[in-house]
């Protein structure tokens, strides 16, 4: 490819250099370029949410974003929320209420949550419905991710 | 029986590498030098290929070739019949047509695959599907069920006479006879429609030939490694052993991903033989759309006779099935349908007949449900109806028909999909849906509530029905348990998991027996190379048949475990007891020996075994049921119309569900939930639109809509009744798909209720709102 782009950018606290091309989404970029293969795609089209990563902290898709968009920018994925051995809150929530059946969906979801519950640390039921919506979950029916999120709120409320 | 572990709401063992994003699903493989996939697809849902070009295609840097059918020459053949149709029934007409890997000279739906591109990376690969260039000469396109056997419909398949895919006939009992006998004989037509499975992880596959191994690596987002791993070996003239696949992590299955073979799986594995590279394919969801197979497309013809007291005294039915372009899980659909068109209801004499036909459209096989919803849609619908007719109360009127408990096993008499004869292991019926009625505040809401409501000017309505469903079928399943010299243990069994928590609470299953932690076993699932024999997850089995085979395995295990600490610690077996990793003497607990020792002194380096005993702490089991375990539940709610913009709100939802034992019932709150999303969407939201050219309008998850959590009822309250399946030794029936099932028919029934000034009579599914205007605006015009 003739044109390429060299772009910096912070991935969970680790910073990259990297040639790409015009056209890499960004989810590829993420999965394929860096292996952080947490982040899922799941329609490639902006409606699933299952490619959701924070970038400079907000909730974006990375499948609607361009890899040279984001230089300089500071990214999270799943994979720097918590660990195998030490999860994260909203993680051990997640655990805890049985709000993940396959998993496809899970990094999407947890991602979006993450700074809704910093700007709303005590959402109500139905303001945390509203919170997903823009997440698309086929195995759960939603009702176990929302006591996740209240278990959640409350844990890290007062921690 | 009591448990310690078995039944308990223990928390996942898969989580944390889910929440972390360490789990791996197959486009998480990454292999050096892989190369990438990319299909073209016909945009023609049936047309004549007159020519492919793909010489510009060839020139684009970075493709390594581009491949039709004819390039594939002898390796060119059509998927196996993955089901046959049931050889205990007279007279079934079955006229196997089987999906092929490349089109040769006819597309018989939009989406099948014409051209296939190989390139170093999915970009390239893509770009080059655009500069392939096909000469088509379109065909009209097959898509009426009702009207593609007419003489002179045009074929979807050109050597056959007509449409027609397979007939059968089913009679209990004597149908006629029981009409002439009827207060009421009621006769109905029902349109029931299409829907996807929409799994949130698409379809996918890298395939790895070793050429100095000799040896073929599979990922294969599956739901039935063992039958693809053997189905690729004999395609490929390989031995099985040389073939392994593995079914990763699956984001979610619901049916389709257990179509064999999807013509990728034939495409794939025969690329990388060829190139000696290892090649990926990752669906993407515009394919998913045209590809991965769909269901519940029938139109049904329903007459029910009864007394005047409201007993069902027959049911007659005829049901088009749709099979769409090809039908290779042979009559499994349409089997369940009749399977459940009687419900859990005393019903002595039936008579249905399945025609099954061809059309240009998307191949269908089970979707969650796998047609049991349209069984139950319309023996509810017409139970609803009579109950208008006849004056009587709709939940009296179920109490009526209910088989009694003493009358399990009750014989249906007619064959379901396992081709054994229909027979209801077990049942309560009565008491789990009076539990429902109570939950739901049914007679409440009748007396006060609603008028109430109405009083305000509120549109509310109720609805309530029971289901069954048959699960837990044969063939078989097996499972495999050992201690490891560690002292931890480890399992495996054929079936793959999609999110079903099998390696939670299979080892719930083993911890019990084997006195350790659930977190001291470590199961795999869906991995050839751990297990040899087995079939799949579907049919709401998992449970069922490997949950009983993993029982057996770890009681096997068990019994080598006190018989060799009986000899080491002189003790009698009867005396000894499993506890903490560790096997002690009942009384004088310092006087023990660890698993891992156990498991060391069972595989000596030195002296010799035993005759008649084998090394290791180890067992292989299976399990198959002579028929299925059959669950039972009741779905309720109560569902608020809005007039104007005709969307709805489900105020309060309530479950009843009899599984016999629950393994885990965090597990089986979990899978009901998730049913009844799915149901909600079958009822509501979910509809693909073919046009008549075979099109799939609405082919993205932004104009083919699955609930979201704004859909969903705040509430969807779950209570456990618990009938055990005398068959099994865990007494577990499956629950996989029971939240779908009764869906539909509950929907329909409260939003009649809710609008009773339009005096509705639903007799189709999925609605949507604007089908709901449709339907009020033409009540309006003839009342």
């Amino acid at each position: 490819m003739e044109n390429t782009f060299n772009i910096s950018l912070t991935v969970n606290g680790v910073a990259y250099q990297k040639e790409v091309d015009p056209r890499r989404l960004l989810s590829d970029f993420l999965r394929h370029d860096l292996g952080l293969t947490g982040t899922h795609v799941g329609c490639e089209h902006g409606v699933c949410g299952a490619c959701t990563i924070l970038l400079d902290g907000a909730a974006v898709r990375s499948c609607l974003i361009f890899a040279p968009q984001v230089h300089g920018r500071e990214i999270t994925t799943v994979e720097g929320l918590g660990t195998i051995d030490d999860l994260h809150p909203l993680q051990e929530a997640f655990r805890e209420a049985h709000a993940l059946q396959c998993g496809f969906c899970t990094p999407g979801i947890l991602t979006s949550l993450i700074p809704y519950l910093e700007e709303n640390p005590h959402p109500s039921e139905q303001e945390i419905r509203e919170a997903i919506s823009g997440n698309l979950c086929r195995c759960t029916g939603y009702q176990h991710i929302i006591d996740a999120v209240k278990i959640a709120a409350e844990n890290m409320g007062s921690s | 029986m009591t448990y310690k572990i078995i039944g308990k709401r223990v928390k996942r063992v898969e989580d944390p590498r889910l929440l972390t994003g360490a789990a791996l699903f197959v486009d998480d493989v990454n292999l050096p030098h892989m190369l990438h996939a990319a299909f073209l697809r016909s945009d023609y849902a049936h047309a004549r290929i007159l020519s492919i070009d793909t010489s510009q295609a060839k020139e684009i840097p970075g493709v390594v070739g581009v491949y039709t059918a004819e390039d594939m020459g002898d390796a060119w053949e059509p998927g196996p019949p993955l089901v046959s149709p049931p050889p205990t029934l007279k007279d079934v007409i079955f006229n196997s047509r089987r999906q092929v890997p490349l089109v040769k000279d006819k597309v018989k739906h939009a989406g099948e695959i014409i051209a296939v591109v190989v390139a170093e990376s999915r970009y390239i690969a893509e770009d080059a599907v655009e500069e392939i260039y096909v000469d088509y000469e379109p065909l009209p396109a097959v898509v009426d069920l009702e009207k593609c056997l007419d003489p002179g419909s045009t074929l979807v398949h050109d050597d056959l006479d007509s449409n027609l895919a397979a007939h059968l006939v089913q009679n209990k009992g004597d149908y006629q006879a029981a009409k002439n006998q009827a207060d009421l004989v009621i006769s109905r037509k029902f349109q029931l429609d299409r829907g996807a499975a929409v799994a949130m992880e698409n379809r996918g596959l890298v395939v790895d030939w070793d050429q100095k191994n000799q040896h073929l690596m599979v990922w294969d987002a599956t739901q039935s490694p063992i039958p693809i791993r053997n189905g690729m070996a004999a395609r490929l003239g390989l031995r099985t052993h040389q073939v392994r696949v593995v079914a990763p992590f699956v984001g979610g299955g619901f049916g389709p991903k257990i179509m064999m073979f999807y013509a990728e799986e034939m495409v794939l594995p025969w690329l990388t033989m060829k190139l000696n590279r290892p090649v990926k394919w990752i669906e993407d969801r515009r394919e998913n759309f045209y590809a991965t197979t769909q269901e519940r497309q029938q139109v049904q013809e329903v007459e029910m006779a009864l007394s005047k007291e409201g007993r069902i005294l027959g049911i007659k039915q005829k049901i088009i099935h749709d099979t769409g372009a090809f039908n290779p899980y042979g009559l499994t659909t349409p089997l369940n349908t009749q399977s459940h068109s009687m419900g859990g209801y005393d019903v002595k004499n039936y008579t249905s007949e399945v025609t099954v036909v061809f059309t240009n459209k998307t191949i269908v096989t089970p979707v969650r449900g796998a047609g049991r919803p349209q069984g139950i849609f319309v023996v509810e619908r017409m139970l609803d109806i009579a109950c208008k007719e006849l004056g009587l109360d709709p939940l009296e009127v179920r109490r009526l028909n209910f088989i009694a408990p003493e009358d399990f096993p009750y014989d249906h008499e007619i064959i379901d999909q396992a081709f054994t004869s229909l027979v209801l292991d077990s049942g309560n019926y009565r008491p789990a849906f009076d539990k429902a009625v109570e939950m739901l505040g049914y007679e409440k809401f009748i007396t006060e509530e609603q008028p109430r409501l109405r009083e305000a000017g509120k549109h509310v309505g109720i609805g309530l029905v029971p289901f069954i469903e048959t699960t837990g079928v044969g063939p078989y399943e097996g499972a495999r348990v050992a201690i490891e010299p560690s002292g931890k243990i480890s399992a495996a069994t054929g079936v793959g998991t999609q999110g079903q928590s099998h390696m939670t609470s299979f080892a719930q299953i083993i911890a019990e027996q084997l006195g350790v932690e659930v977190e001291d076993v470590t199961l795999v699932t869906g991995d050839t190379a751990e297990i040899h024999w087995g079939t799949g997850t579907f049919a709401s089995r998992g449970a069922v048949v490997a949950g009983n085979a993993v029982l057996a395995a770890a009681k096997d295990v068990r019994q080598k475990v006190l018989k060799l600490a009986s000899s080491i610690l002189k003790t009698p077996e009867g005396e000894l007891e499993l506890e903490g990793g560790m096997v002690r003497v009942a009384d004088i607990p310092d006087q023990s020996i660890s698993l891992g020792e156990l498991a060391l002194l069972a595989n000596p380096f030195r002296g010799a075994v035993e005759p008649g005993t084998e090394p290791g702490l180890e067992s292989t089991k299976y399990f198959g049921p002579a028929y299925g375990a059959t669950a039972f539940g009741v779905h309720g709610m109560i569902l608020e119309v809005d007039p104007e913009t005709m969307m709805i709100k489900i105020k309060k939802y309530v479950t009843v569900e009899d599984c016999g034992t629950m393994l885990n019932p965090l597990v089986v709150e979990g899978q009901i939930h998730g049913g009844v999303s799915m149901g909600i969407g079958n009822a509501y939201y979910e509809k693909l639109h073919y046009d008549e050219n075979g099109q799939l309008q609405n082919a993205s998850l932004a104009d083919y809509l699955i609930p979201g959590s704004t859909e969903m009822p705040d509430r969807i309250e779950v209570y456990h009744a618990n009938t055990p399946a005398p068959n099994n030794e865990l007494g577990v029936k499956g629950v996989g798909e029971a939240g779908t099932i009764p869906v539909p028919a509950a929907f329909s029934q409260a939003l009649e209720n809710a609008l009773p000034e339009f005096n509705l009579e639903i007799l189709e599914t999925p609605l949507s709102p604007n089908r709901l205007f449709e339907l009020l605006h033409q009540r309006e015009e003839h009342p």
